[in-house]
């Protein structure tokens, strides 16, 4: 994976003790908090409800088992036993002490970790595939080529001061497993008719309060040009991005006034003018170096074996392990959505407990994806038993990845300073009336995604079934959605009418399910009759008595 | 209309409550004021703590019935609903 090279280390060192002088100075009185608020959000410190919230980086959310390690130290010594995953492959502690938190930078700058680029209006924190370098259905590792994004965007000047935050995300498969078109922009590595690869651009997607779906603006940008093309972009967005209003400051608004013609025409003169001013051209021998960071473990000779289809294991195995390139392997989802627990939350012991189980199967990495979830993304088919049982113990072994209880669910007003209404207990509430493995089963993929606000960090507008809190005169009410998608097949989902009260909504999200089952096509997801019958036949049994009471 | 004062401590985060010239860590210790031009009047002295820098962000927030009207409030009271094991309402157990 990839190691920091001397001048990371040290940028990361310099970082922590400015900031510790910062902190210092701010409770010495030296700095005041306006002065002060832009440098703790500089390094992932916000306020919250009830304290500090401190957002670690994990680029492509890759993390080893000394990371995770770490993780759980600070989790026990600064923090209250726990931490949450979050839809950005982020981790985030939720009770830090002012105080405190340049040494916990210190502590995450001895596993290579860090804050920066968590927040504030510069390129955040890349993402990426989390199978990636194991799925079975990529062309190469995305990682890579996010890596060379992060190198470059971490210290470009021209960046740091971009009229709104801006994030990227790198596949490499036809199955987008990285909500691509819900980015600002995003790379997909492709083959060209040629059988040569190269990138596939795309600009001006996101979520908050007006989403958008991203379009394409480079077809096939070749392999050295990727910087200078993305650099294009954010040449245009600098230079007509909105910075009079915060709500239009995002490069999807300026990508859908322009329009998609006018936008890739921008960028192609941009990037003429780029390139006729000797451009910034990622030599093989660099792209090379990277690449080598992310080089496989080394695979042993195996050959597939059919796996156990019996029991609590076949069902795990069934539902939360994918097929992997190399045969004989598997990629392993540990799902952080128990019923009834808390989605993306993680322990210090289950923190310490899953480093361990890598430790003894030779797994040299985790994964945090952007659905909440930990991925294994190279076990042994031979280990999935005993991994399983391990998991087990760990309360870790919930068989639900991609059901409807593997819900996507932002920390609403039980941590959130902006939220409207709480998301976490409907998300407790809808796991707890799906929890029959059966019944879930057979409702097949459905990805339920909640936010407590219209800022849409629980992904609501990308859920199959999408959930946004709102506030009506100071009660919480809930917004149901239907028919988004953040995969290859994305979409953004439509409000169906009025909101539902905090007692309703689970009633609700159970009837539009009920219906599914009754109106279904074989073979066709929640989505697919969703797109087929529109939003009338689950609008006229969602409301159920309720409609009837309110006419 | 009742009112309290609440604002964040600023070396840790937490969240205090303004009884009568200073702050208390709970709800039921604070202050309640009946009478607007006395939350007023607090919430300017509460700004004397923001300028020596001990908290950030003061602010009122209206009461009815013993409880405070918005649930943002009542969380922040107590701590996070999903978790009761944790933040202010894990001390009265
Ligand atoms: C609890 C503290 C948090 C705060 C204060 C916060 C704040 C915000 C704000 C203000 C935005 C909208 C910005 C804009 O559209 O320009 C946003 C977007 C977003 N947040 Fe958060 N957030 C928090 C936690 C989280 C968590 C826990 C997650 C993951 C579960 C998350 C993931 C995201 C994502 C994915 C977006 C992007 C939506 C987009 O594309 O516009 N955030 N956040
Ligand atoms: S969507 Fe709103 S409530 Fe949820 S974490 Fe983001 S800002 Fe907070």
């Amino acid at each position: 994976m990839y190691r920091y090279d001397e001048f990371d280390a040290r940028f990361v060192r310099e970082r922590t003790e400015q900031f510790r002088f910062q902190v210092e100075r701010r409770l010495k009185g030296e700095l005041t908090e306006d002065q002060f608020k832009p440098l703790r959000l500089m390094n992932g410190l916000y306020l919250q409800l009830h304290a500090y919230m401190l957002r670690i980086a994990v680029p492509y959310g890759t993390l080893s088992a000394r990371q995770f390690r770490k993780l759980a130290e600070i989790a026990r010594k600064y923090d209250k036993g726990y931490g949450h995953f979050t839809t950005r492959q982020n981790m985030q502690f939720n009770w830090p002490a002012l105080k405190d938190v340049p040494d916990i930078l210190g502590e995450l700058a001895t596993v290579e970790m860090h804050c920066i680029q968590t927040s504030g209006n510069c390129i955040r924190n890349v993402t990426a595939d989390h199978f990636a370098g194991a799925a079975a259905d990529e062309i190469e590792d995305p990682r890579p080529v996010a890596e060379l994004i992060r190198q470059w965007s971490s210290l470009h000047p021209e960046f740091s001061f971009l009229p709104r935050k801006f994030k990227i995300a790198v596949i490499a498969a036809r199955e987008d497993r990285a909500a691509l078109r819900y980015h600002d922009a995003a790379v997909e590595i492709v083959k060209n008719a040629e059988g040569r690869t190269g990138y596939r651009v795309w600009v001006g997607g996101g979520m908050g309060r007006t989403p958008y779906l991203g379009y394409v603006v480079g077809d096939f940008v070749e392999k050295p040009d990727l910087l200078g093309f993305l650099e294009a972009i954010m040449r245009v967005y600098n230079e007509n991005g909105r910075r009079d209003n915060l709500f239009k400051a995002r490069i999807k608004i300026l990508a859908h006034s322009l329009g998609e013609t006018e936008m890739r025409e921008r960028v192609l003169r941009e990037f003429k003018e780029i390139k006729a001013a000797g451009y910034l051209q990622v030599p093989e021998a660099e792209r090379a170096r990277i690449a080598a960071y992310f080089a496989p473990p080394e695979f042993e000779t195996l050959t597939d074996e059919p796996l156990p289809t019996d029991g609590d294991l076949g069902r795990w195995i069934a539902n939360n392990v994918a097929p992997h390139k190399q045969p004989g392997y598997a990629i392993a989802t540990i799902s952080l959505k128990p019923i009834g627990g808390v989605p993306g939350d993680i322990n210090a012991d289950q923190l310490d407990g899953v480093a361990q189980l890598m430790d003894d199967f030779g797994l040299t990495e985790i994964r945090a994806s952007h659905e909440q979830n930990l991925v294994l993304p190279h076990v042994r088919q031979k280990d999935l038993p005993a991994v399983f049982a391990r998991l087990t113990a760990l309360g870790l072994a919930t068989p639900n990845a991609g059901l409807i209880t593997d819900i996507i669910c932002c920390p609403g007003l039980d941590y959130c300073d902006l939220a409207n209404a709480r998301s976490i207990p409907i998300a407790q509430e809808i796991a707890k009336r799906f929890a029959d493995l059966e019944r879930q089963e057979d409702i097949g993929e459905l990805k339920i995604k909640m936010s407590g606000c219209i800022n849409a960090c629980g992904h609501h507008h990308a859920g199959h079934i999408g959930i946004l809190g709102v506030d009506k005169k100071g009660v919480e009410y809930y917004q149901l959605l239907l028919g988004g998608s953040a995969a290859e097949d994305a979409s953004i989902g439509e409000i169906m009418g009025p909101g539902f009260g905090e007692h309703e909504i689970v009633d609700a999200v159970d009837r539009v399910v009920e219906a599914y089952r009754k109106l279904r096509q074989p073979g066709e997801r929640f989505l697919d009759t969703y797109r087929r019958l529109g939003m009338e036949p689950f609008k006229n049994v969602a409301y159920g008595e309720q409609l009837h009471a309110a006419h | 209309m009742v009112q309290m004062l609440t604002a964040n401590r600023l070396i840790d985060g937490r969240v205090l409550y303004w009884k009568e010239g200073g702050w208390v860590e709970t709800l039921e210790d604070a202050e309640r004021f009946t009478d607007t031009a006395a939350a007023e009047a607090a919430l300017t002295a509460a700004k004397d703590f923001v300028a020596r820098n001990l908290v950030v962000n003061p602010y009122l927030f209206e009461i009815k019935d013993g409880r405070p009207v918005k649930e943002r409030e009542i969380i922040r009271a107590a701590g996070p609903s999903v978790r009761t094991d944790l933040g202010k309402q894990a001390d009265h157990v």
